[in-house]
């Protein structure tokens, strides 16, 4: 056992109560249906923009990209244009392709000590796997969601609806990004108590969001296979909350409820935690910079001005009584020839 | 000392911040000012005279499609075809000779109810609207 994600667990329980029961109160369905759900969308965005402001405010003085090939230099020298981009384009490449491929993720390597003494590095292409699979799920079926939010349903969702379901397995027809979400958080989650050294760095910040996506996709799966739920109904009220016409909608089971309210937790948790890296990927400074220090000339913001003294100024100050005690000068005082010029600096 | 009021690349998070919030934001400007009542399957004259269904109605709301897969597995497999309902009334488990026999506009019916949740059965590729075949 361990405190960590006893406490998550709890919390997730505590939530999963806490909406179950309380729509059975009077007002409960107003209450876990329209002003929590409104209230959690908004704290999310401003907390949203708040957070990437913040972040934009912090000063990157330096060039910190993260290098993972050559940098460009003398033009015979062949250069990683993508992993040591040095200019924009290169930049929003290697974007595009972390967000959507998670390519850093991919060098991921274990070290282990093998035959007691020998240090070994490995591939480890796991936790890149899942962790593609459970995003990639995640903005599927959210993406499949929007046939809840948009009448007429865009053709696109429609697509996607019938990609994921192509394996017509029973009716209400399989969703595969459904079990995959929840079998990659399932594996998220074992990874971390399974591993001793992950387990030991993981906090209840890092469990309680596996836990609560655990929770949503688990009781989304509850309500389309088994208790089942009135979707038509569901998309009335869903439809009301969007056209800005909030009315609740009889006959919708508690289990549809918790759902909203997970994912109402979820909205409210996002800015202030570890998820916020959906907006922090794109504010990383060794993600987005471009690596170019070599030839542009990037100034310290906060740097302030300097009073400075030059050789040059400093000659002119000391030069009869650097002659006098034989130290060698640039410029004679005499009208002697004045030497090369392009010797200096 | 850095200047805590400064954005760096404000243009670009600025840009940013905005596409984030038209996203997020997406379902409630594309439906604006569109009415999307609710759809209201239409019974037909000779559902209205069976008055009930083969469960009651909400639970045929809710679970019809698991229903048509319970029959469509004993009737392909057990190779038996009566389905006796807990009030005890029997049924020809079939989806075009039961079902669209009592909801004949299946139009009217079915689809106005599969358009709204943006459901495509694919049972109409080999099963037929007995409607359409006359
Ligand atoms: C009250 C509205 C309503 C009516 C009327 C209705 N359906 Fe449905 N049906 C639905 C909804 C909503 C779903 C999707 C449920 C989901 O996605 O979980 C569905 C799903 C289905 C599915 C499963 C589709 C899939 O691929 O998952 C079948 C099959 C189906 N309906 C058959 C019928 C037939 C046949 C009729 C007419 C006799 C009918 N339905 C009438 C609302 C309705
Ligand atoms: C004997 C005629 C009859 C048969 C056969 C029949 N239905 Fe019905 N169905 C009705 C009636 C009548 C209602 C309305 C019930 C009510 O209002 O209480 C209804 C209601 C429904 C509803 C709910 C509609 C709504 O407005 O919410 C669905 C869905 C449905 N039927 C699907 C089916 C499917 C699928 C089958 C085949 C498995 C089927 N029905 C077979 C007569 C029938
Ligand atoms: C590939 C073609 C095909 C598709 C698609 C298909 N079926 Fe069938 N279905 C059959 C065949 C063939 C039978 C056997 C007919 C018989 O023995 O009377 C059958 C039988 C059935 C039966 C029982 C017999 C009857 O008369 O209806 C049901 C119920 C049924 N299917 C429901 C469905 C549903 C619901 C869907 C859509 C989700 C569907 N089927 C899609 C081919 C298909
Ligand atoms: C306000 C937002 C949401 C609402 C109103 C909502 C509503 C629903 C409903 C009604 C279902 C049942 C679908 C059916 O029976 O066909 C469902 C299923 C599901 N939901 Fe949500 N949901 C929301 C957000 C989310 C989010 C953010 C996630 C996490 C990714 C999620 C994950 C799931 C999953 C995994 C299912 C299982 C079925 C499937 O794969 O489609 N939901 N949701």
């Amino acid at each position: 056992m361990n405190i960590s994600y006893m406490y998550s667990l709890i919390a997730v329980i505590i939530l999963f109560l806490l909406a179950y029961v309380g729509v059975k109160f009077p007002g409960g369905e107003v209450f876990f249906g329209i002003i929590i759900p409104y209230l959690a969308l908004i704290i999310f965005i401003l907390g949203f923009i708040n957070r990437v402001i913040d972040w934009a405010r912090s000063p990157v003085p330096f060039r910190i990209p993260t290098t993972c090939g050559q940098q460009k230099s003398l033009p015979w020298i062949k250069s990683a244009n993508i992993d040591n981009p040095s200019t924009t384009g290169g930049v929003v490449v290697r974007m595009i392709l972390e967000v959507v491929f998670f390519r850093s993720l991919f060098r991921n390597t274990k070290c282990e000590l093998k035959e007691s003494d020998k240090i070994s590095y490995e591939w480890e292409k796991w936790l890149w796997l899942f962790s593609l699979t459970f995003h990639w799920a995640f903005f599927t079926v959210l993406f499949r969601h929007l046939r809840l939010f948009t009448e007429p349903v865009p053709a696109c969702v429609q697509l996607v609806a019938k990609l994921d379901g192509f394996l017509q397995i029973g009716l209400p027809g399989l969703m595969l990004s459904g079990v995959a979400l929840l079998a990659a958080v399932t594996f998220l989650f074992l990874r971390r108590i399974l591993i001793p050294q992950v387990k030991y760095i993981s906090l209840g910040s890092d469990y309680f969001p596996l836990f609560l996506i655990f929770g949503i996709a688990f009781t989304g799966i509850l309500m389309r296979y088994f208790t089942k739920v009135d979707i038509v109904g569901v998309k009335e009220f869903t439809m009301s909350l969007v056209t800005l016409n909030p009315h609740v909608i009889k006959g919708i089971g508690g289990v549809f409820y918790v759902h909203l309210f997970f994912v109402s937790v979820l909205l409210v948790y996002f800015p202030f935690s570890k998820l916020m890296h959906l907006g922090g990927i794109f504010m990383s400074p060794t993600r987005n910079m471009v690596n170019n220090s070599r030839a542009k000339r990037h100034v310290n913001p906060w740097n302030y001005p300097v009073k400075i003294h030059t050789y040059d100024a400093y000659e002119d100050e000391f030069r009869e009584k650097m002659i006098e005690i034989g130290l060698p000068v640039e410029k004679m005082i005499a009208p002697e020839t004045p030497e090369e010029p392009e010797e200096k600096e | 000392m850095p200047n805590n009021k400064k954005m760096y690349d404000k243009g670009k998070v600025v840009a940013g911040l905005c596409i984030f919030v038209v996203l997020i934001t997406f379902p409630f400007w594309f439906n604006l000012g569109k009415a999307a009542p609710a759809p209201e399957p239409k019974l037909s004259d000779k559902a209205k005279a069976a008055k009930e269904c083969v469960m009651p109605k909400a639970t045929m709301k809710t679970e019809h499609m698991q229903i048509l897969n319970e029959w469509r597995d004993t009737v392909v497999r057990d190779a038996k075809r009566i389905y006796t309902n807990p009030s005890g009334k029997k049924f020809n488990m079939s989806l075009s000779n039961t079902c669209l026999d009592c909801h004949v506009e299946k139009a009217e019916f079915c689809d106005k109810c599969h358009n709204y949740a943006s459901v495509t059965p694919y049972c109409w590729e080999c099963h037929i609207d007995p409607k359409e075949a006359k």
